[in-house]
């Protein structure tokens, strides 16, 4: 294992500086940093041209200028971007951490609800869900970024600023969403006729009143999630949580769950105290995180039984749903003077957040929220019809395999044929795509940045190209490359850790 | 799998099965069998006749170079009175009617149908020169690479990982401020110069498969030249491979190039390319909503078109893929007739009864 790593990062190093010295010589001929004062009409242009070229030294052969860079760079230097005369390294950083920020919320949701539709639409294969799939994925695969990404400014952003100046939804709409939903879960589910309708009844039933109590309760002035509907969502993700990585049959597991729900309840209102009287920051936030799961961890542990390691992920799962969701209420608190401080047009469409806005941790994370709404929104639709098509391509291909009827003639449930032969070998050619596209996000959603103006990497990049500057381009390829080369080797060592029959060291 | 390299003895189990599917290929060819399949998968058709009918619309309403085409504007006139007010479309449903500008008009007067079938033509030719640049590429090194083997294996993977390293966007920007304002077609063959990595890696796949089968072999006992071997025998055995993801480039090379000339690195004025043209009227979207919805929805409609072809080939190539009916419709079936039922037992072969005993 060590040999093939070390292997690897020397072959990753050596790719890498060839890639950046190509880099180089291919951004300085397609940049000209001369060619606004080639259009200038000042008096001294010829003395102002000549000045610049000795700032960038421009006379010094590229090969020359390459090696000179390269040499700063790994003393540490990154150098200037002659223009705005900012550090590059400082240029960087900025941009690194506002692209992190989109890129984690849009990978998580994208995958979450691209695996799980993606294996729900394998297992209906050549059901009318799985044909629906099909083409939303090929469709949602086809759309260009950029025109969703202005389409959802121009057009979502305003119109939800519009909705929530005076948000009420006609009752014929929500009747519409609701039948709309019903039929969406009772497709999804699938089963007899009889079934089918029961699902539809109940989840389309469960829509409406859903829309009806936010109607009814102002929800949308004042937006909270409150013991009441805390109580709701943490019973509900509790089930659904042991139902399907434990089944019902396991009751400690499904014990753990509820049980770690009741503690979040019983904590809300202490929790709300804690917030108001410490100075909360990030790093709290992680902490009091990482103390829910572990909360969880130990329900679990201490209820038990042979398989306690089933219940105590459970526990830890329903903690951290619980915690995130005690963490949205508080977000959520700020909502009502965040509102009337933007003069009710909270959506914006374009930065990573409001200059001067001021306010405590919790307006801060509202403003990013708002900030990332769209732009996630579009990194979504994208990369979710990308994972869609991979876990059902995937999940079809294990489904037909020989262990899965050996799970099957063992007269195992389907719960436990899916999710533990099925499921979990689905994850693995996942796992060497995932990290790929993680790392390649970091090196910018260069589209969707550029539409909504958020400085981030991307937008860096494509800035500095268009004004000419190469010491912040060949700063990002240098980051983007270097991650890309780690990126890979990161997958081959997921692959072999997972999958037993791929050895590196053979 | 088992059966194809045992088919003298196949086992009782597999009798059954593949005894329809073999009646059904029975004496086509491979390449009859393909086409056969591909016009059955009703999405894959659809998209086909789609982007025929687009390419056609495009080519022949304006007319190709010097060569002018059906539609009585070229889309570059300046200064036409508006027709509705603001240049709004003058398409209505009813009556069905294409009126003057049937797409609208943009701030100059300039009719928009033709402008965007220009876009259209420009962006389907730089996809096709994509494609066909990047899969000859790919082709080449990835079959070089994967039957010589060893050093010259090494050197083109080696080189294959540095054009992965850098993200193709970054690539093709650089290459489009590189090329830009010179013509579509440098920029098109600029971009299949770096496309091709995922192409050859699959080729490569096959080929180190492929040179270990017994009929590349007997080609090399029959005194087979390298380079025969390579075209001759291996590489029409890998095409299936080739074509789907091929196919598959060309829809991500659309969305590349628009993309690309949206952010202005790309296809530049007076030329139009489909990304370029939404680029130059994004902001008037809310008073113009028009000339942003042509060209995304032609972008739309071509890579969509292209991805279900993709997947019509990938289905008609892959000897695993079976029509099979849902259980639910077998169910429905067997309910709807019990003879159907009778009939399926019948035709198991007796010795399934030695398993029934058991």
């Amino acid at each position: 294992m060590l040999s093939f790593l070390i292997r690897r990062l020397l072959a990753g190093l050596a790719t890498l500086v060839v890639a950046l010295f190509l880099m180089f010589v291919l951004v300085n001929a397609a940049i000209d940093p001369l060619s606004d004062l080639r259009e200038s009409t000042a008096p001294n242009k010829q003395q102002l041209m000549a000045e610049r070229v000795e700032m960038l030294n421009l006379d010094t052969n590229v090969v020359i200028r390459f090696f000179q860079w390269f040499g700063n760079v790994l003393t540490g230097d990154f150098g200037i971007a002659w223009r705005s005369m900012q550090p590059v390294r400082d240029l960087l950083t900025h941009a690194i951490g506002s692209t992190l920020q989109l890129v984690t919320a849009a990978t998580i949701l994208s995958l979450v609800l691209g695996v799980s539709v993606g294996i729900v639409s394998a297992l209906r294969q050549y059901s009318g869900f799985d044909y629906a799939i099909i083409f939303l994925s090929f469709l949602l695969y086809s759309l260009p970024s950029f025109w969703v990404a202005v389409l959802l400014k121009q057009w979502a952003a305003i119109g939800f600023n519009d909705f929530l100046q005076d948000p009420v939804i006609a009752w014929s709409v929500i009747l519409g969403i609701s039948l709309v939903a019903g039929l969406v879960w009772s497709l999804a589910v699938g089963g007899r006729a009889a079934r089918r309708w029961q699902v539809f009844g109940i989840s389309a039933a469960a829509t409406f009143a859903m829309f009806a109590y936010l109607q009814l309760s102002g929800w949308w002035e004042r937006p909270q999630i409150g013991p009441i509907l805390l109580l709701i969502l943490g019973a509900g993700s509790a089930l659904a949580i042991s139902a399907i990585f434990a089944g019902l049959h396991n009751r400690r597991a499904l014990y753990t769950a509820l049980t770690t729900v009741a503690v979040g309840l019983v904590l809300y209102l202490p929790m709300q105290v804690v917030f108001d009287s410490i100075d909360v920051t990030n790093l709290i936030i992680l902490v009091f995180a990482v103390v829910a799961v572990g909360v969880g961890f130990l329900i679990g542990r201490l209820y038990g039984g042979p398989d306690w390691g089933i219940s105590a992920r459970s526990g830890a799962a329903v903690a951290f749903i619980m915690g995130g969701l005690i963490y949205i209420d508080q977000v959520m608190q700020v909502w009502p003077p965040y509102f009337r401080a933007l003069s009710g047009r909270p959506i914006p469409t374009f930065g990573d957040r409001t200059p001067n806005l001021g306010g405590n941790y919790w307006v801060g994370v509202l403003d990013a929220f708002t900030h990332l709404l769209l732009p996630t929104v579009t990194l979504v639709l994208i990369a979710f019809a990308a994972y869609t098509r991979y876990s059902r391509s995937s999940m079809l291909e294990v489904m037909s395999q020989d262990y899965i009827r050996t799970a099957r003639a063992k007269g195992l449930p389907e719960r436990t044929v899916v999710v533990r032969h099925g499921f979990r070998n689905t994850l693995i050619p996942l796992a060497t795509i995932v990290p790929i596209d993680i790392i390649t996000l970091i090196g910018g959603a260069v589209i969707t940045e550029a539409v909504f103006a958020r400085p981030g990497m991307g937008q860096l990049f494509v800035r500095s190209l268009g004004d000419s500057e190469i010491e912040p381009v060949m700063g990002y390829l240098l980051i983007t490359a270097s991650l890309a080369i780690i990126a890979n080797i990161v997958a081959d060592v997921i692959y072999a850790s997972i999958d037993p029959r791929i050895r590196l060291d053979a | 799998m088992s059966t194809s390299t045992n088919p003298e003895t196949p086992t009782a189990g597999d009798n059954v099965e593949n005894a329809i599917e073999l009646q059904e290929v029975a004496g086509l060819s491979q390449g009859q069998i393909v086409r056969r399949r591909f016009f059955r998968h009703k999405g894959a058709l659809a998209g086909l006749t789609v982007l025929i009918g687009t390419i056609l619309l495009a080519v022949t309403s304006v007319g190709v170079g010097p060569v002018s085409g059906w539609w009585m504007w070229t889309g570059y006139e300046t200064g036409n009175p508006m027709t509705n007010a603001g240049g709004a479309p003058t398409m209505t449903l009813s009556p069905p009617a294409l009126g003057d500008h049937p797409f609208g008009q943009d701030e100059l007067g300039r009719d928009i149908f033709a402008r965007v079938m220009h876009g259209t033509q420009t962006s389907l030719m730089v996809m096709f020169v994509i494609g066909i640049v990047a899969t000859v590429i790919g082709v080449l090194i990835g079959s070089v690479a994967g039957y010589y083997r060893g050093k010259r294996d090494t050197a083109l993977m080696r080189f294959t990982d540095l054009v992965i390293t850098v993200p193709t966007i970054v690539i093709g920007a650089v290459i489009g401020k590189l090329s830009g304002g010179i013509s579509g077609i440098v920029f098109a063959v600029s971009l299949g110069l770096i496309l091709w990595t995922t192409l050859s890696r699959l080729v490569r796949g096959e080929f180190l498969a492929l040179r270990e089968r017994e009929f590349v072999d007997a080609a090399r006992v029959a005194g087979a030249s390298s380079r025969r071997i390579i075209f001759k025998h291996i590489l029409p055995n890998a095409i299936g491979t080739i074509i789907v993801s091929a196919t598959l480039l060309m829809s991500s090379a659309i969305l590349l190039e628009t993309a690309l000339s949206y952010l202005g690195f790309g296809i530049t004025a007076p030329e139009i390319s489909l990304g370029q043209m939404i680029q130059t009227y994004q902001q008037a979207f809310s008073t113009r909503p028009w000339l942003f919805w042509w060209p995304g929805l032609f972008i739309v409609v071509i890579a969509l078109s292209v991805n279900f072809i993709g997947d019509g080939l990938r289905d008609a190539f892959d000897p695993r893929q079976k029509r099979i009916p849902s259980e639910r419709k077998m169910a429905k079936a067997m309910e709807a007739d019990a003879s159907a039922q009778r009939a399926l037992t019948t035709t198991l072969p007796p010795s399934s009864g030695k398993l029934a005993g058991l």
